[in-house]
C-alpha cells in the first residue's frame, strides 16, 4: 500500500496550522452550539470522495489519539494515505471509532457505534455525515442552542429521533455538504415539518 | 513569545481541548474528563479557564478578562497580558466590543449576545464535591440522575436558617438533566446563565470541562415553597448610582465607614460614562 | 471621595522586578552558577527532576536557582516547561537489573551475590553540623577501586525463586499515561506508580509513615534499595531496534511484606514498588510503602479506612503542584463570594434578632453568640 505517487496526501492541510486550525474550530464549535445554524468550513481539502468540510473537520478534531472510522468509498487509498500523513489518526472499525466519515447513505447504520455509557457519556462516536443537500428547511429542531426553534434539512428523521432518546448517550453528528457544515448533537429534539 | 505556539498550548492539546469542549456542548451540564496541563500559572488561577480560551480563540478575537467582575483585579491583569503576548489577540474592557469573555466568579451585568462566548474559570467542577468527596461515587449519582442528596443538603439548610443558605456557586439543573456547578459566581448572577452566549467552564486542576449552549435552560435548584431568589447586597453603586448591579463592599475607614460600588467595573464605568455625555 | 484600585498591571511589574533584585540578594556575594547547584545541591537537583517528571539535572539546578530554593516552586517551573516540549517516542521499560550501582542494601538478607554497598550515605553520619565546610570545605576525595563488573541481580530474584514472593503479573500493554490522559478511578497500579513517582516527597513520606504506625500496617522490609545508573534505550522506528540513548540514575525500593496466603495462594510474601529519578531514597520507600498499602483489595487483604488505602484519596492529593496551586489560591480575590456570604449572614442575623425581639418585646440586648464549641 504505496501513497500516491502524485504525492496528493501530502496536500489540503492547514496553510497556517495553529491560526488556521483554530478557525476551523470556531465554526465547528458554533455549528454545534447552535443547531440549525449552517457555518462554511472550506479552507482545506480532501482527496475524493471527501468534501472540504469533511477534510476541515478531520484536520481539526483528529490525530494519532482518534480512531477514525471510513465508511464506505471513503475507505479508499488516498484516503487513507491523506488521514495518515496529515493526522497520524488510526483507522478503526464502525464499533472503536471516536470518529467515523463517509456518506450519510454509507455511515448507517448507527446501532454499529458507540453511544458513551451512562458514567461516561462522552465515550461516543461523533459522525461527519456527507448529504446532497444542507440548508435551513423541514425538520423543526428544538433544544439547547436553540432559542425558539430551528429547522434543518435532515435525513432519516425517525433514526435521529431514535438517537436523541438516548440522551444524554447517543451520537453527535455533523452533517457537511461541500464546504456547508452544520451540528446535531444528541441533545437537540427534533420533529418532522411541522 | 517566541519558541511557542499560537495561543501558547500545542496543536495537540488543543485538538484534544476541542474534542472535550464539543462533547460538553453535545451533552449540556455533564463534565467531560480531559487531560489538562501544567501551564505557565499555578492550579487555582484560572488554568482550565485559559486552556479553554487558549483552545477556541482565533486571531480575530477581541479579548476581555475579568476576575470579581471586574478588569483590573491582578489576575486579570496578567490573563490578559498571557494572551495578548502568545496569541497577539486585540484586547478590550468593554463587555459589548469583546468577542471571548474570561471570567473568575462573575457574570458581567450587559446581557451577552449571540456573537460572545463566556469563559469560566471553575475550581471544583463537582456540585456534589462537597455532599459526597468520592469522584466514583459522584459519578454514579449523575449516572443515574440521582440529586436526593443535593435536596437534603438544601432542606436542611432551610430547617436551619429558614433559607437555602447557599450564597455562591448555587446549583443548577441544566436542560433538565444534569445538576450542575456554575462556578462561585454569586447567586445574583444564576438567572443570567440563559444566554444567548455559548458559555464554556474549565477547571484545570481537576480535569473537567462542561458547557451550555445558547439559551439552554440552567435552573437553579429549589423548592415550591422556598423559590429561588437572586440576591445581592441592598443598595445602590456609590459611584454610578446603579441598583440592578452586583455590589462590592468597601471599606473606607477604620471608623466603620464604608460604601458599595459596582463589581462589573465595565458596567459602572459605561454607566458613569452615559450620564456624563447626558448631562 | 472614593476611588476604585487602579494599576494593577504597574503593580505586577513592580512586584517581578522586586522579586528579581531578591533572587540576586546581596551582590557583593558571588553569584551561584547552574553548575554549582548541579554539583553542590545535587539531591535537590535530584527531587526537582523526580516531582517535575523531567530528568534534565542542568535544568533542574536552573529552576532551583530561579525559584530563590523553593522546591516545589522549581517543580512547578519544569512541569510548565515540559508540558510544552514534543514527545518524539517512549522509551524501552528500565532494566534496573542491568544498573551500575552505586548503592545497593538489602535489610533482609546478611549478604548475597552482589553484596551490600552502602554507597554515599547520610545514614551513619553523626549529625553534628560540620563548621569546616563553613569555611571551605576542600576537596576531598574517597579511596577508589576498580568496579567489580559482577552482576547484581535483584534480592527480590532469590525469594521468588522458591515461590516465597508473589509474581507480579507480567504485561507488554502500554501501560495509560498519566500526562496525557486524565485520571479516572479506578486506577491500575500502572497510573498509580506513576502517580506516586511525580508525587509530594513529604505526603508519601507521611502517607508511609503512617502505614507504620498502624494505619494499614504491611510489615514492610526493605528486600532491596540500589541507587545508580541504567541505560534507557528507544526503539528507532527507522531503525527497527532499540539503542541506547543516554543513561540516568535512579533509585528502586522493593519492600518484602507479610502476606498470610488466601484460599487461591499459599502463604508468600508481597511486594510495593518504588522507582524514582536520581538518589532520592526517602521517596522511593516511602513510595514502596503506599504502594503496598494500595493493593489490599487485588490481594484480599482488609480496608482498614486508613488514608494510604484510599485510592482516590491518595491519587487526588499526592500532586504538589495541584495541592499547592489550589491551598495558595484562596488568597487571590474572593470578594464577590464574601460579599454574597456577608449579605447572607446579616440578614440572618437581622431576622433572628427580629424573632427574638419579637418573643421578648422588652430585651434590647443583641442577639448573643452561641459560645464556642
Amino acid at each position: 500500500m504505496n501513497p500516491a505517487a502524485d504525492g496528493s496526501h501530502f496536500s489540503g492541510g492547514f496553510g497556517d496550522p495553529g491560526r488556521d486550525a483554530a478557525r476551523a474550530f470556531r465554526v465547528i464549535m458554533t455549528v454545534l452550539a447552535r443547531p440549525g445554524e449552517i457555518g462554511e468550513l472550506g479552507m482545506v481539502s480532501a482527496p475524493a470522495p471527501l468534501s472540504p468540510a469533511q477534510a476541515g473537520l478531520i484536520l481539526t478534531l483528529c490525530d494519532t489519539g482518534t480512531p477514525l472510522h471510513l465508511a464506505g468509498p471513503a475507505d479508499c487509498a488516498p484516503v487513507r494515505d491523506w488521514v495518515r500523513f496529515h493526522t497520524g489518526a488510526p483507522l478503526a472499525a464502525a464499533g472503536d471509532a471516536e470518529f467515523a466519515v463517509g456518506t450519510w447513505a454509507d455511515l448507517k447504520p448507527l446501532d454499529r457505534y458507540r453511544i458513551g455509557t451512562p458514567d461516561y457519556p462522552d465515550r461516543s462516536v461523533t459522525l461527519f455525515a456527507e448529504l446532497p443537500g444542507l440548508d435551513a428547511t423541514d425538520a423543526v429542531l428544538t433544544g439547547p442552542g436553540i432559542r425558539d426553534s430551528a429547522r434543518l434539512s435532515l435525513p432519516d428523521i425517525a433514526l435521529l429521533q431514535d438517537n436523541a432518546m438516548l440522551f444524554p448517550l447517543g451520537i453527535d453528528i455533523f452533517f457537511t455538504c461541500g464546504t456547508a457544515l452544520a451540528g446535531l448533537p444528541r441533545s437537540t429534539r427534533i420533529e418532522a415539518e411541522g | 513569545m517566541s519558541g511557542y505556539n499560537f495561543a501558547y498550548l500545542d496543536e495537540d492539546t488543543k485538538r484534544m481541548i476541542r474534542r472535550a469542549i464539543l462533547k460538553g456542548l453535545a451533552v449540556p451540564g455533564y463534565q467531560v474528563p480531559f487531560a489538562s496541563r501544567e501551564m505557565p500559572m499555578p492550579y487555582g488561577w484560572g488554568t482550565g479557564g485559559v486552556q479553554v480560551s487558549a483552545a477556541v480563540l482565533v486571531p480575530e478575537d477581541v479579548m476581555k478578562v475579568i476576575d470579581q467582575g471586574a478588569d483590573d483585579t491582578t489576575n486579570a491583569v496578567s490573563i490578559r497580558a498571557f494572551f495578548q503576548k502568545t496569541a497577539q489577540v486585540a484586547v478590550t474592557e468593554a463587555t459589548g466590543e469583546a468577542t471571548l469573555i474570561q471570567t473568575r466568579h462573575r457574570i458581567p451585568e450587559r446581557p451577552l449576545t449571540e456573537d460572545q462566548i463566556l469563559v469560566y474559570q471553575v475550581p471544583i467542577p463537582e456540585p456534589l464535591r462537597f455532599l459526597e468527596p468520592r469522584e466514583t461515587e459522584t459519578r454514579k449519582m449523575h449516572a443515574l440522575a440521582e440529586y436526593g442528596l443535593m435536596h437534603v443538603k438544601l432542606y436542611e439548610d432551610i430547617a436551619r436558617h429558614g433559607e437555602i443558605a447557599t450564597s455562591y456557586a448555587y446549583p443548577v439543573k441544566v436542560a433538565d438533566r444534569y445538576v450542575m456547578d456554575p462556578s462561585p459566581i454569586p447567586k445574583f448572577d444564576n438567572p443570567k446563565l440563559e444566554s444567548a452566549a455559548i458559555q464554556l467552564f474549565g477547571a484545570g486542576r481537576e480535569q473537567r470541562i462542561y458547557a451550555l449552549p445558547p439559551w439552554t435552560p440552567a435552573v437553579s435548584l429549589d423548592f415550591e415553597d422556598h423559590p429561588f431568589e437572586a440576591r445581592k447586597a441592598p443598595g445602590c453603586c456609590g459611584i454610578c448610582g446603579a441598583e440592578d448591579s452586583y455590589l462590592d463592599e468597601v471599606i473606607l475607614d477604620d471608623a466603620g465607614g464604608r460604601m458599595f460600588v459596582c463589581s462589573d467595573t465595565d458596567y459602572c464605568r459605561s454607566r458613569v460614562a452615559a450620564a456624563e455625555d447626558a448631562a | 471621595m472614593y476611588v476604585a484600585v487602579k494599576g494593577g498591571e504597574r503593580a505586577i511589574n513592580n512586584a517581578h522586578a522586586w522579586l528579581a533584585e531578591e533572587r540576586r540578594g546581596d551582590t557583593g556575594i558571588a553569584e551561584l552558577s547552574i553548575e554549582q547547584i548541579r554539583e553542590q545541591l545535587a539531591l535537590a537537583v535530584n527531587r526537582v527532576m523526580a516531582e517535575g517528571s523531567l530528568y534534565d539535572p542542568d535544568l533542574a539546578a536552573l529552576a532551583i536557582k530561579q525559584s530563590r530554593g523553593d522546591l516545589i516552586e522549581a517543580i512547578f517551573l519544569i512541569r510548565a516547561y515540559r508540558t510544552t516540549l514534543p514527545r518524539f517516542g517512549a522509551s524501552e521499560p528500565l532494566d534496573t537489573g542491568a544498573m551500575d550501582c552505586d548503592r545497593r542494601i538489602s535489610a533482609t538478607f546478611k549478604d548475597a551475590p552482589g553484596g551490600q554497598i552502602l554507597g554515599p550515605t547520610f545514614d551513619y553520619t553523626h549529625r553534628l553540623l560540620d563548621f569546616k565546610l563553613a569555611a571551605e570545605g576542600g576537596a576531598p576525595e574517597a579511596v577508589s577501586e576498580p568496579a567489580d563488573p559482577m552482576d547484581i541481580p535483584h534480592i527480590a530474584s532469590f525469594l521468588g525463586a522458591e515461590g516465597l514472593l508473589q509474581e507480579e503479573a507480567k504485561s507488554d500493554a502500554t501501560p495509560r499515561d498519566l500526562t496525557r490522559e486524565p485520571l479516572s478511578f479506578p486506577a491500575d497500579r500502572a497510573v498509580r506508580l506513576q502517580a506516586l513517582t511525580r508525587g509530594d516527597e513529604g505526603f508519601l513520606l507521611g502517607l508511609g509513615y503512617s502505614t507504620q504506625r498502624g494505619y494499614a500496617r504491611n510489615h514492610a522490609f526493605v528486600g532491596e534499595l540500589r541507587i545508580g545508573k541504567v541505560p534507557v534505550e528507544m526503539e528507532i522506528p527507522e531503525l527497527g531496534f532499540a539503542i541506547e540513548i543516554g543513561e540516568i540514575d535512579v533509585t528502586e525500593c522493593e519492600t518484602v511484606n507479610q502476606f498470610k496466603g488466601s484460599k487461591v495462594e499459599p502463604p508468600q510474601f508481597t511486594r510495593g514498588y518504588g522507582l524514582v529519578f536520581g538518589q532520592t531514597e526517602r521517596k522511593a520507600i516511602s513510595m514502596a510503602l503506599v504502594d503496598r498499602a494500595l493493593r489490599w483489595e487485588e490481594l484480599g487483604e482488609e480496608n482498614a479506612g486508613a488514608a494510604a488505602q484510599n485510592v482516590e484519596f491518595v491519587l487526588s492529593h499526592s500532586d504538589n503542584i495541584q495541592a499547592t496551586g489550589f491551598v495558595e489560591h484562596i488568597k487571590l480575590p474572593h470578594y464577590v463570594d464574601f460579599q454574597a456570604e456577608l449579605e447572607l449572614v446579616r440578614r440572618l442575623r437581622r431576622e433572628a434578632e427580629a424573632a427574638q425581639q419579637a418573643a421578648a418585646p422588652d430585651a434590647t440586648q443583641p442577639m448573643v453568640e452561641e459560645p464556642a464549641e
